[in-house]
């Protein structure tokens, strides 16, 4: 059975996600890559675009929307590039990262210790995730064109919670059982 | 001697973009089914599953399998007896690449310089090309799409010539369990052998457009291309990472004659959706 998320995703409801379970998330998400966050914290003085608090962010730049569509093939984009921004993101209230691809122990403890859960979307399938992105706009950073920061109307999004807020890691646990020596 | 004119190949070239990037062949759709019925993890199933409807999807309303369209790779192979009319072979190619990008709605990722700026081209120029003088009068153009998830997790070694045939397989086989869920699994995976430094990396690109299925004509390289899949699939990786049996859909391997003192070896991880399309004018 999914479980329904719809945003803001509280770290309460985080605390209660577990590696495995699979979710369908609906809200308001944003889209970030390594462009979007470098520049975010390099004038975090001046505040975020975004509301940052309880915010999930999708690693993802879609391809250019066709007319009449509100997004192009939109999949996640290899997180360990955000590795480096994301503890600092954690920190200021980030709680759900969506992406693919292993993250650093450093992201790890600072989902253990914060409150934030890592959820995989299937890497390669932009098309069918699009089809589950109602309305898409940019918010930020316009000039970064598929980097930009988009704000994404989503409705039940597909994602398995790959790390959770306890530090247990799918990537870890689940090749070692069907691995065959 | 045959004359084709810029035009015709900016026309084919912005076509084999939107092709290659909207519609999967079918000989890694068929691959997929083949995963779907030995797979034993039902996440891994459901997994196999989405990628074949996205396919579907992709192919019914004409966009991008996925938003990753790639930096543009083409194999140029021209006859010597072809004469390009109306400008270079190069700048023609590069309008087609820049066309169907635009025209197409595909995501343009390419940046000017590296390490700085990194100021997006807005058109996915310049291509990489590579060019290859055939007998004959045609031009052979493939277009192929490379994304950036699978290319990061690519590797040269410059073996030994004492590593020998374990040390290639063996290198293979650490570069696929590095790589993890991070190139999309499940991977196909293009290796190149001997050569030098770059011709290694040429190879193992080349060795990607190889079908799904076939593997190579010199038995050598079939056994080494058979035990690579055989225990890809057994390192558990599975689809996404998240464990399976279908870590790897199909390795191919080229080769070239090498120095006496080496034995590079190449290896481009390439995703699920790796893509090809091609031409002969």
């Amino acid at each position: 059975m999914d479980i329904s998320l719809h945003t803001p995703i509280t770290k309460e409801t985080v605390r209660k996600l577990k590696a495995g379970d699979t979710v369908r998330i609906t809200g308001i998400i944003y889209t970030a890559r390594d462009a979007a966050h470098k520049r975010m914290l390099e004038n975090k003085d001046k505040g975020f675009p975004i509301d940052i608090k309880d915010c999930t962010i999708y690693f993802a730049g879609p391809s250019p929307a066709k007319p009449g569509e509100p997004v192009g093939a939109i999949g996640p984009t290899t997180s360990y590039r955000m590795d480096k921004y994301s503890p600092e993101m954690i920190k200021y209230g980030e709680t759900v990262m969506i992406g693919k691809g292993k993250r650093s122990a450093e992201v790890v403890e600072a989902m253990k210790k914060y409150g934030c859960v890592y959820i995989g979307a299937v890497g390669g399938a932009g098309a069918l995730l699009a089809s589950h992105v109602e309305e898409c706009r940019t918010v930020a950073y316009e000039d970064l064109g598929a980097e930009a920061i988009y704000e994404l109307k989503v409705k039940d999004f597909p994602g398995i919670v790959v790390i959770d807020s306890y530090g247990e890691n799918l990537y870890e646990t689940e090749p070692e059982k069907y691995r065959k020596d | 001697m045959k004359i084709i004119n810029k035009d015709t190949i900016i026309e084919n070239v912005k076509n084999l973009c939107i092709k290659a990037n909207c519609v999967l062949n079918s000989d890694i759709k068929r691959a997929f089914e083949e995963g779907l019925k030995n797979e034993e993890s039902p996440t891994a199933k459901t997994i196999l599953s989405n990628l074949i409807e996205n396919a579907d999807i992709a192919e019914k309303r004409n966009m991008p399998i996925c938003q990753d369209t790639g930096m543009a790779v083409v194999f140029a192979d021209i006859g010597q007896e072809v004469y390009i009319e109306g400008g270079s072979l190069s700048d023609a190619i590069n309008e087609g690449i820049r066309r169907g990008y635009t025209e197409g709605f595909l995501r343009k990722s390419v940046v000017y310089d590296p390490v700085c700026d990194r100021k997006n081209t807005k058109d996915n120029t310049p291509a990489i090309i590579h060019y290859n003088i055939t007998e004959g009068d045609s031009l052979k153009i493939t277009v192929a799409p490379k994304g950036f998830g699978s290319e990061n997790m690519s590797r040269i070694y410059m073996l030994k010539p004492s590593d020998g045939r374990d040390g290639v397989i063996d290198c293979v086989l650490k570069t696929i369990e590095e790589a993890g869920p991070n190139p999309c699994p499940p991977m196909i995976v293009g290796v190149g052998i001997g050569g030098n430094f770059e011709y290694s990396a040429y190879l193992a690109k080349k060795a990607l457009l190889r079908p799904v299925g076939k593997n190579s004509e010199k038995p050598y390289l079939e056994k080494i291309e058979k035990e690579i899949l055989e225990r890809a699939n057994k390192t558990g990786i599975g689809p996404q990472g998240l464990g399976g049996r279908t870590t790897v859909l199909w390795a191919a391997c080229e080769d070239y004659p090498t120095h006496i003192a080496g034995m590079p070896i190449a290896i481009n991880i390439s995703c699920h959706v790796t893509r090809h399309s091609e031409c002969i004018l």
